[in-house]
C-alpha cells in the first residue's frame, strides 16, 4: 500500500512536464519517490530474509544514498546549466529551445 | 487503528497534496517552498520505517542542500518580469489524461502481484541505523563510494566551467 501511494507522487510528477525551472523540481520528485520505494522493498525483503540473513536488505538503502549522490552532482551541473541559458536567452521558457541550431 | 498508520496516512496526504499544490502554483518560489514540505513528508516516511541513515540524510541533502540551491539560483534569475506565456490549454488537459493512464496502468499491474501479501517493517529492525550502514557501506560498497566522489568532483568542476562567464 506505500508502494502505491508513493507510484502516486512519482506519477503525479511526470505529468507536470510545464515550463520553466519546475522541470527540475519534477525530476527531483520523480528521484525521492524512487528512492521511498526501494527502502519500503529493502524493508520488506529485511523482514522476510530475518532469519538467514541478518544484514538482507540493507543493498536497497545504500542505493538510494547512492541515488542521493547521482542526485546533488544532477543537480549542481543541471542548475549551472539554467543559469548559463538565462545568461544567453534571458528566458528560461523551454519553447525558445526546441531547436539546436543557433 | 494504531498510531503507526494514523501517521502514515497524514504523511502520505501531505506528500500528495503538497505535491500537488507544487505542480499547479504559477510561481516558482512557491513551487519550491511546496516541493521542501513534500520531502518533509517523505523524510516522515522513512523515519516511520527505522531508516534513520537516510532520513537525516534526506533531510539534509535535500531539504538543505538542493533546496536552498533552486531558490538561490530562482533569486539569481529574475523571474519577475516574465510571466510565463499562457499555455494551451489542451496540451496541459492532454498531460494530466497522459499521467491518469500511466498511474493506472502501473496500479493495475501491482494490484495482481504477491506485493500485497507483504507488509513493510515499521519501527523495528536496526537494518537502517548508521553503523550497520556504514559496516555494509565500507565493506562491500567501497569502489562505488569512490567512484561517486570522482563523479562529484568532474561534476563541480563541470559546474564551474559551465557557469562561468566567458
Amino acid at each position: 500500500m506505500l508502494s502505491m501511494a508513493l507510484f502516486t507522487i512519482g506519477i503525479v510528477g511526470v505529468l507536470t512536464r510545464r515550463n520553466a525551472i519546475i522541470i527540475f523540481m519534477c525530476i527531483e520528485l520523480m528521484l525521492n519517490a524512487v528512492n521511498l520505494l526501494l527502502v519500503a522493498f529493502s524493508k520488506m525483503h529485511h523482514l522476510q530474509l530475518l532469519s538467514t540473513n541478518a544484514a538482507a536488505g540493507s543493498e536497497g538503502q545504500l542505493f538510494v544514498f547512492f541515488i542521493m549522490v547521482v542526485a546533488a552532482a544532477e543537480v549542481a551541473v543541471g542548475l549551472a546549466i539554467i543559469v548559463m541559458m538565462y545568461r544567453n536567452i534571458h528566458s528560461v521558457d523551454i519553447n525558445f529551445l526546441n531547436r539546436l541550431k543557433n | 487503528m494504531s498510531i503507526t498508520q494514523i501517521l502514515f496516512w497524514v504523511l502520505t496526504a501531505m506528500a500528495i497534496g503538497s505535491s500537488l499544490m507544487m505542480i499547479t502554483r504559477k510561481n516558482p518560489v512557491y513551487s519550491v517552498l511546496w516541493l521542501i514540505m513534500t520531502f518533509f513528508a517523505i523524510s516522515g516516511h522513512y523515519l516511520l520505517m527505522n531508516a534513520q541513515f537516510l532520513f537525516i540524510v534526506n533531510l539534509i541533502v535535500y531539504t538543505g542542500a538542493i533546496m536552498v540551491l533552486f531558490l538561490y539560483v530562482l533569486m539569481l534569475i529574475d523571474l519577475r518580469h516574465d510571466t510565463e506565456p499562457r499555455k494551451n490549454k489542451w496540451l496541459k488537459f492532454a498531460g494530466a489524461v497522459a499521467g491518469g493512464c500511466l498511474l493506472l496502468v502501473i496500479v493495475a499491474a501491482l494490484k495482481d502481484s504477491d506485493i500485497k501479501s507483504n507488509v513493510v517493517q515499521t519501527g523495528e529492525g536496526d537494518i537502517g541505523l548508521i553503523a550497520n550502514l556504514g559496516k555494509a557501506l565500507f565493506n562491500e560498497y567501497v569502489v562505488p563510494f569512490e567512484i561517486s566522489s570522482i563523479l562529484f568532483l568532474s561534476a563541480m568542476v563541470g559546474a564551474v566551467v559551465i557557469g562561468k562567464k566567458e
